[in-house]
């Protein structure tokens, strides 16, 4: 790589000192598609009570199988619903929303403010990010020419500099989306994402669409940026083992619920919650013999969940209370909480 | 003995004539799956490497523009022609990548496996289909009870197809073409589906013609593998021996795509833990 442009830039926003609240903290938030037909009411709680904080610095991962509720509760944690969503209780507090106000009390006109210069996102599709008619260039000020001044030189020598953190060159500011490979569009929606250098960036399978070849190089530039720009980033995928390529610490998310958080090497080492030590169990790996597949059935219907635990009816550890209480997700040592009534924790 | 499925130079191309360019999805491919003992034959390649082209071909929905390719001695494009091509759907069955879009919606899933059980499976209306299904089902971990009546979105990924498994098999086929069947499934169920190939291959004997994307489940299942990049063959053999020591570059670079999670890489081994890398970073 050529001469850092980040060596030239503001230092990170942080003041030292104090420790610093997290950049997201995020308490018993719930999230409910509610939907009315011919006065019959149906809720699915695709989001129930999930906690957690995204400090400085670190990739924050969530990984969760379908249905689980991870896209759900980042549309909530982005003040992105719509209808039927709806954000029923909880709170999303980010750092740098003035009053410690959760987001979703924010006005539309200090969402807008915040939107790219404090919290950005990389999506999973860079074709939806990018304006398949208007040239790279056209994404770039639209997107980031309102916070950071101008459209005229002094802009574009930013957004240059910007693209050579992720190997690009300048003309493809020149090139539609459509002549750019999948593995470029993306590290041009990375550097889009970044060059406001935002607290936090906001990925939803990032690689997920590209080619196992490509995956690889745009994971380590997510990494690079990052360390670079000093964002935070909270990255959601199903995917265990980008999981553990890439992020510090991981939460398992499953029936609209955390079950477990802990640190990335922690959770693939030593797994606590039933349901993560089965779903790290079945990772094929090369080199190994096939693992065992035990676990039966599948995920809960979210509009009429087990009572108790949502894992129950699949939990080879399925005790009389875990179908009458609802495990917290309870701290087990310093850095790791697990939700279940047979793990300790929770006399 | 007459092989069960044998290719000779199939080659594919897309376009020309009137359209400005022309695309070899396949070129010039050859191999053979054997008559005698059942095997699970994986094809790996990234998109666009023709993988998907070559299934379609073995299934009779695309027609080579070179080259032959025989199942069980005869000419699949002869196979496909008459009573509906069932002449080849009761020698090689499909499963496909999204098991949400094989089912129709707006019908029993049962209503499927039913009609395959008639229609290929000898059994005729009645109690004899339905024995049909039931046996077909508990190959594949399901029970009738458990699906009947049922549409496919009250279903998971992982349950679909399994059904799609089931109902291939009540065709009762000598070959099962399977079009990257686990990646819209769950990470939970996904070894679940692939060890069933295994299990379909030594308890019923039917070859899998398995085509991915995916190293580690490839390593996994795989008798044997070969590998394509643009529509041709860079490397073919034993599974094992390809997948852990790759010869030409593409392979390598395949292998080297692999995310490896970086406690392990530092840790030197994968598998286990060593102690005095204590549990907190």
């Amino acid at each position: 790589m050529t001469a850092t442009p980040a060596a030239d830039r503001e230092p990170k926003r942080a003041s030292a000192g104090a420790p610093r609240e997290p950049v997201l903290t995020v308490e018993d938030l719930k999230a409910y598609y509610r939907t009315r037909h011919f006065g019959i009411e149906r809720e699915v709680r695709a989001v129930d009570g999930v906690s957690f904080e995204v400090r400085d610095n670190e990739i924050y991962g969530l990984a969760g199988e379908s249905s689980s509720g991870k896209s759900t509760l980042l549309k909530a944690v982005a003040a992105a619903m719509r209808p039927p969503l709806q954000v029923v209780g909880g709170t999303v507090r980010m750092r740098f929303l003035a009053g410690a106000k959760s987001l979703h009390q924010a006005s539309s006109a200090e969402l807008a403010q915040l939107r790219w210069r404090r919290l950005s996102y990389i999506m999973q599709g860079s074709m939806s990010a990018l304006n398949p008619v208007r040239r790279v260039r056209r994404s770039f000020e639209d997107f980031a020419a309102r916070h950071l001044g101008g459209t005229g030189a002094a802009f574009e020598a930013k957004v240059v500099a910007h693209l050579e953190l992720v190997r690009l060159d300048k003309g493809v500011l020149d090139a539609y989306p459509h002549e750019l490979s999948g593995g470029m569009r993306q590290r041009v929606t990375i550097a889009l994402a970044t060059l406001c250098r935002p607290d936090l960036v906001i990925a939803d399978e990032p690689t997920t669409a590209l080619d196992v070849v490509v995956q690889k190089d745009v994971l380590d530039m997510i990494r690079d940026v990052q360390r670079q720009v000093g964002s935070s980033l909270l990255l959601v995928t199903h995917d265990l083992g980008v999981h553990a390529y890439l992020t510090d610490r991981l939460a398992i998310m499953y029936g609209g619920r955390l079950v477990e958080e802990a640190p990335t090497e922690t959770l693939f080492r030593s797994p606590q919650h039933p349901y993560s030590k089965h779903l790290i169990a079945s990772l094929p790996r090369i080199g190994e013999e096939a693992p065992k597949v035990t676990l039966t059935g599948g995920p809960p219907n979210l509009a009429e969940p087990p009572p108790g635990c949502r894992f129950h009816p699949r939990c080879p550890l399925v005790m009389e209370r875990c179908r009458r209480e609802t495990p917290a997700l309870t701290r087990l040592a310093p850095h790791h909480r697990v939700a279940c009534f047979a793990v300790g924790g929770q006399a | 003995m007459t092989p069960l499925l044998e290719l000779a130079h199939v080659s594919k191309t897309f376009g020309g004539l009137l359209r400005r360019r022309r695309v070899a999805a396949v070129r010039d491919v050859s191999f053979s799956l054997s008559g005698e003992s059942p095997e699970v034959f994986t094809l790996l390649g990234q998109s666009g490497s023709g993988k998907t082209t070559l299934a379609r071909m073995i299934l009779g929905l695309e027609t080579p523009t070179a080259g032959s390719l025989r199942l069980k001695g005869q000419d699949i494009a002869g196979l496909r022609r008459g009573a509906g091509g069932r002449r080849l759907l009761g020698l090689v069955q499909p499963i496909f990548q999204n098991p949400f879009e094989a089912f129709n919606p707006l019908r029993h899933v049962d209503h499927y496996l039913l009609l395959t059980a008639q229609r290929f499976g000898g059994a005729g209306e009645g109690l004899a289909a339905q024995a049909a299904t039931e046996t077909a089902l508990r190959q594949v971990g399901l029970s009738l009870a458990e699906v009947a009546r049922r549409y496919p979105h009250e279903l998971s990924g992982g349950q679909l197809q399994r059904l799609a498994i089931a109902r291939a098999l009540l065709a009762k086929p000598k070959l099962i073409v399977a079009d990257e069947p686990v990646s819209m499934v769950d990470a939970s169920l996904r070894m679940a589906i692939v060890n069933l190939f295994k299990t379909l291959r030594g308890r019923f004997g039917i070859s899998i013609l398995y085509i991915t994307h995916d190293l580690a489940t490839a390593y996994l299942v795989s008798d044997r593998i070969m590998i394509m990049r643009d529509g041709e063959v860079v490397e073919s053999g034993p599974a094992r021996q390809v997948l852990t020591h790759p010869q030409h570059a593409y392979s390598r670079q395949l292998k080297d795509a692999v995310l490896v999670p970086r406690f392990t890489a530092a840790a030197g081994d994968g598998a286990t833990t060593k102690p005095e890398h204590g549990p907190q970073h």
